[in-house]
């Protein structure tokens, strides 16, 4: 396992470069540039439909960029080879913002599908290892439940189970709180931090839950609608106080004028 | 109190009031704009519209929603209008309707477009489709590839219960659907034949028409409606869901791992379906000329024996086989095309069953000449 150590210089994970964002013809966002650091926590924020799910397709290849690339470790994505994109995406998990659990199988082996895909375990030891993240997520027992079968927020935890299945170097998750009771979302919020420490994993994380944002969030970025580009960046308990523009602030303060 | 009705009155010369009165209420419906349209244009020189609402009743939202109206109708005839007459409830209502800021995408604003333009479109559209399909068609045939070099990857699981799904659990349909068909034939063509004295034939008839063309035909017909819409629902909802997302982005390809047990699954059910739709069908006819016509039993075996062949046999599961590939290609492909909502789901799956029918009837027609050319 890799281990941050806090006084070390970061090293950039993810580079977004100059990344323009199109359905057709309609531009989501345009010339968006940051950078994540290895270990940060990092959060999209931006108010409903400015394209943050969109942004996250983006990163993980499922919708190519209309200009502009994202480099992993340096090395572009947008321009790799598919084997290669495979071997990159074997380091990063997903949660999706409307579950993307399989409905056909049973949880343990929704988590077994990338074990069974990447690793040479054999079955039972796939079904143990799945077994294990389950529980790390707090679903020990529900291993033969079907999707269906669990509440919305256990069907998150069981989609933060299998992206964390091969141990990835890069977490997205897209809204993991939506839906969740407050003290669920604390849970959640403390996982999240507690796979950053002991993966050494990168984190980028989607979402509107402020209390989150503050509470675990190192670093961020705000879409905006209006302008479809980025106006502010960085760590937001700074951006709360100090952002140039007033609409970061007031999302960050649930629309109270600084 | 009775529905809501306006009415004008001239307050003085330049100002005109609408008159509320009865209950304004949602199941009452709401009174037509059309009494202030004509009221205004019968008048001149008017600036000014107020509201009278002395005569008001209960009120909820349509007057609002009318208030809304009017204000439009003011703004786009320069008049001015004064709310200060209406409850404050409703004043307030209005006010919070008329600050949230409207959606001013260009793509809300969808506009009227002329003909030549909807007709450009169509056409579009329907390039886009064929492309579409090609590049469908184009895939599949890499994964096939894939599967022969035994590259391909896909639960075996899955592919048991698509067997069991568009197999086994399809015969009593087919069963009900065959039965019914030979029958229809034996007596359409019994009606005819008595007239010769050549009822025997009635075997000829539905032997031939069974194994040659219906047993396919409905065969797939009946799995157009049934699996491949089942397909599209299934990949459609995989979808909206994202599992579609989460396979891809787990560098396993969707085609291979959902599309192609199911299409293995009907190509190799079709052709037994159909064999067991001949059988079933011949059945059906013997029963009506058997319980009908009086023909002895051995007899109309011995009949139906000598004039099925085996090349109409072995036709008919060829077209099955044929039929098979349209119907599971058309039902994933417009599962695999859904949009990722619920009603793009249940477009999809209208699509699919469209596409496979459509398909269908054609691939037939080329059979049927193709079959004339060889004189089989
Ligand atoms: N497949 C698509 N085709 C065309 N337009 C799309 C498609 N998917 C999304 N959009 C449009 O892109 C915009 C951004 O969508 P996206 O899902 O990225 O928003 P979001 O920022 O994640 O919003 P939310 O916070 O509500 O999840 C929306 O306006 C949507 O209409
Ligand atoms: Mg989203």
């Amino acid at each position: 396992m890799r281990s941050v150590s806090e006084d070390s210089q970061p090293s950039v994970h993810l580079e977004i470069r100059d990344l323009t964002m199109a359905y057709g013809s309609f531009v989501l966002q345009r010339d968006l540039n940051f950078t994540i650091n290895r270990g940060d926590v990092f959060i999209i924020m931006g108010g409903s439909g400015c394209g943050k799910s969109t942004l996250l397709r983006h990163l993980v290849g499922l919708k190519d960029p209309a200009k502009g690339d994202v480099f992993y470790s340096g090395e572009s994505f947008t321009e790799s080879e598919p084997e290669r994109r495979r071997e990159i995406l074997r380091g990063v998990g997903v949660t999706y913002q409307s579950g993307g659990l399989w409905s056909s199988m049973t949880l343990a082996e929704n988590v077994g599908v990338p074990l069974g895909e990447y690793t040479d375990l054999t079955p039972r030891e796939v079904s143990e290892v799945a077994g294990f993240k389950l529980a790390l997520v707090g679903l020990r027992g529900f291993e033969d439940f079907y999707p269906s079968e669990i509440s919305g927020g256990m069907q998150k935890r069981a989609g933060l189970a299998r992206a964390i299945a091969l141990d990835p170097e890069v977490l997205f998750f897209d809204e993991p709180s939506a839906g969740l009771d407050p003290i669920s979302s604390r849970l959640l919020d403390d996982l999240i931090l507690e796979l950053r420490d002991s993966l050494g994993a990168t984190i980028v994380i989607v979402t509107h839950e402020l209390a989150s944002i503050f509470a675990i969030g190192n670093n961020s970025v705000f879409l905006d609608a209006k302008t479809r580009t980025m106006i502010a960046q960085g760590d937001p308990k700074y951006l709360r106080d100090h952002a140039e523009h007033d609409d970061v602030r007031r999302f960050l303060r649930r629309g109270e004028e600084a | 109190m009775a529905a809501g009705e306006i009415a004008l009155v001239d307050s003085d010369s330049a100002t005109v009031a609408i008159r509320l009165s009865g209950d304004w209420q949602v199941r009452d419906g709401m009174p037509a704009l059309a009494v202030l349209e004509d009221g205004m244009s019968s008048r001149s020189g008017v600036s000014k519209v107020e509201f009278d609402v002395t005569e008001l009743g209960e009120w909820d939202s349509v007057l609002v929603t009318f208030a809304l109206q009017v204000s439009d109708f003011c703004a786009s005839h320069k008049l001015e209008l004064d709310r200060g007459g209406l409850p404050e409830g409703a004043q307030r209502l209005l006010g919070l309707a008329e600050t949230v800021p409207e959606k001013s995408d260009a793509r809300s604003a969808e506009q009227k477009s002329s003909f030549l333009a909807r007709v450009g479109t169509a056409a579009q559209n329907g390039w886009g489709e064929a492309t579409g399909m090609l590049a469908f068609i184009g895939e599949m045939t890499m994964a096939v590839g894939r599967l022969l070099r035994g590259r391909a990857r896909f639960r075996m699981v899955d592919l048991g219960l698509m067997l069991q799904h568009s197999g086994a659990d399809a015969l009593p349909i087919i069963t009900l659907i065959s039965l019914l068909v030979g029958s229809i034939f034996a007596f359409v063509g019994a009606v005819q034949l008595e007239q010769f004295g050549a009822a025997i034939y009635v075997a000829d008839l539905v032997g031939i028409a069974m194994t040659r063309e219906m047993g396919a035909m409905m065969t797939a017909i009946v799995m157009a409606g049934r699996t491949g819409a089942a397909f599209a629902a299934q990949l459609g909802s995989m979808k909206v869901n994202q599992e579609i997302d989460a396979l891809e982005t787990m560098g396993i390809s969707p085609l291979d791992y959902l599309v192609l047990p199911r299409m293995i699954a009907l190509c190799a059910m079709m052709p037994l379906l159909c064999l067991y739709a001949d059988f079933v069908g011949i059945l059906g006819g013997a029963a009506v000329g058997v319980g009908m016509l009086g023909i002895a039993p051995s007899a109309y075996a011995q009949q139906t024996i000598g004039a099925v062949t085996y090349t109409h046999l072995i036709g008919g599961i060829c077209k099955a086989s044929v039929y098979g590939v349209l119907v599971a290609l058309s039902g994933c492909m417009r599962g695999m095309q859904s949009g990722s909502s619920a009603s793009a789901v249940g477009d999809a799956t209208t699509a699919a069953v469209v596409t496979s029918i459509v398909l269908v009837v054609c691939a037939s027609g080329v059979f049927a000449v193709l079959f004339y050319a060889l004189g089989i």
